[in-house]
């Protein structure tokens, strides 16, 4: 299989996970107020070419998760790992759930986002935390 | 508006061959299906052929040609690919051609080589079909994209491991009379709540296996068919495709099908029937989750019960509406893109009485074929009706 050269950024994603990283997450946002992820020309669901970026909720809701035993190579060494998804109010996100037994995972539970480093590949993740009272984040 | 008449159907085994070529593997299930049609190689007008991991597997593209060639079809190719529903792109297609008049026959099919790859490998290949950039780099597999729904699912509706284990249980039991099944196998409920799992609640019998494989159609205008008196007693009748957005966490919904619906009311619309009508289904259960998902959005059953309709019976061999009486993707097996074509080579081979499990539904007349790509950001749906 081919593999891309070292270091090229995706437009966009790569912007959004170093807005993550310095604290100031966003989301993108159209005129009929439509939530949506980068890198976008238009509104998903609309085509409204009216695009901006809005801050992200601080927290977001576990809606449901799994704990991935059998892993695609790029993750072999973290596996088994959480992978959640999480509704933050205009959009919801995929991460892994960090800092927490899989045991202890629920759905309902607050979380924040951040970024962590693949074992396996060293790439940037991107990553639940748990919040264990409503004002931590 | 021509009918388009399914002539011929061939497929190969499904299971692990590795060493078996998706050229090779075409070649066998396009000489079947054009054996079974008995018309000549010279009247095929166009070969339209779905694969999805060429690139990574075989390292193969511009699969269109070489696969004519392997038919021995001296006739214009082209690949499609739309993920795990890449052996039913290709019969849409010609559907529409051939109800255009632009047609009048067409070698349809597909082909999947898979087992060459390690698990690992073949789990990242499979993993191409979500949205790579805001799942696959969060460590999204496969099944942990059905387990995110089998999950949200018993949180919405209620269910449990048990109640999806109905399913492959049932599935598994279908195949045991279709020897060109992978897994001809019976197992039983606590053989899937004791499998390993691969990504929770999701076991390993909650899976499919990883297979290689090839089906084949020679698909036809009824007027060909009249006039060569073509054996051809199935009609594809009704067609219907549905899209949503390619990542999971984009969707209305977490536990239902948005897009096999918007599939399904179009291929009944097409077809000129209702979901009541259909005797026999064949739809994408890759995972026991999605089986409960597919029946539920085509409306076979309602939303939250389609759960327990492999433990009530309603869905097995001697049910009301069996589903899957291939063995399904679970049991026969998910040589992608070979998946939609089998789909539809069963269901005319069920109808026709042909098949192994066609005493089961002897008197059926009206059947459906789901095929679904990635998390369902495509499905396809088709109806088939016998017509003479």
């Amino acid at each position: 299989m081919s593999e891309q050269r070292d270091h090229v950024r995706d437009d966009g994603f790569d912007d959004w996970l170093d807005a993550i990283e310095d604290g100031e997450p966003y989301y993108l946002t159209c005129s009929e107020e439509h939530g949506f992820l980068p890198p976008r020309h238009v509104c998903p669901a609309c085509g409204s070419a009216d695009v901006e970026p809005a801050p992200l909720p601080a927290t977001g809701i576990l809606e449901t998760f799994t704990v991935t035993s059998v892993s695609t190579p790029t993750f072999e060494d973290d596996a088994p790992y959480v992978v959640a998804i999480a509704d933050f109010g205009p959009v919801r996100l995929t991460g892994r759930v960090v800092e927490r037994d899989a045991d202890d995972v629920e759905i309902g539970m607050t979380v924040e986002p951040d970024v962590v480093s693949s074992e396996t590949s060293g790439e940037r993740v991107l990553a639940f935390r748990w919040c264990s009272t409503s004002w931590c984040c | 508006m021509s009918e388009v008449r399914v002539a011929g159907i061939g497929l190969t085994p499904f299971g692990e061959y590795a060493e078996r070529t998706t050229r090779e593997l075409f070649a066998e299930a396009s000489a079947s299906a054009i054996d079974d049609a008995d018309v000549a190689r010279t009247d095929v007008e166009e070969v339209l052929y779905g694969n999805f991991l060429g690139e990574l597997s075989e390292r193969q593209g511009h699969q269109g040609p070489l696969m004519a060639e392997a038919a021995g079809v001296q006739a214009p190719a082209a690949r499609y690919e739309a993920a795990c529903a890449s052996g039913s792109a290709p019969v849409r297609e010609a559907v529409k051609r051939i109800r255009s008049g632009e047609s009048d026959v067409l070698l349809v099919g597909g082909a999947e080589r898979m087992t060459n790859l390690t698990t690992a490998d073949a789990t990242g290949a499979l993993a191409t079909a979500a949205d790579d950039l805001w799942e696959v780099r969060a460590g999204v597999t496969f099944p942990s994209a059905y387990a995110l729904m089998a999950r949200a699912y018993f949180d919405t509706y209620g269910g449990s491991r048990e109640a999806l284990a109905h399913v492959a249980v049932k599935n598994h039991e279908h195949a045991l009379s279709n020897e060109l099944a992978h897994q001809q196998q019976a197992i039983d409920v606590s053989d899937v709540l004791e499998a390993p799992r691969i990504s929770s609640p999701l076991g390993l019998y909650d899976s499919c296996p990883i297979s290689d494989g090839a089906a084949a159609l020679v698909l036809t205008s009824e007027s060909y068919a009249e006039e060569h008196g073509l054996d051809a007693s199935v009609a594809i009748t009704g067609t219907g495709q549905g899209g949503d957005r390619l990542a999971l966490h984009d969707r209305e919904f977490l536990a239902r099908s948005p897009a096999t619906r918007r599939a399904g009311e179009r291929a009944y619309d097409d077809a000129g029937i209702s979901a009541d009508e259909v005797d026999v289904a064949e739809v994408h259960d890759c995972f026991t989750i999605a089986e409960v998902l597919a029946i539920e959005a085509l409306d076979l059953e309602p939303i939250g019960e389609g759960i327990s309709a492999a433990r009530d019976c309603r869905t097995t061999i001697d049910g009301d509406r069996p589903v899957n009486l291939s063995g399904g993707l679970k049991a026969k097996g998910h040589p992608v893109g070979a998946t939609g074509t089998a789909q539809i080579a069963e269901i005319a081979a069920l109808l026709r009485g042909d098949h192994p499990n066609s005493e089961y539904v002897e008197d059926a007349t009206t059947a459906l074929t789901h095929n679904a790509g990635g998390t369902v950001a495509t499905a396809i749906v088709h109806v088939l009706e016998v017509v003479a």
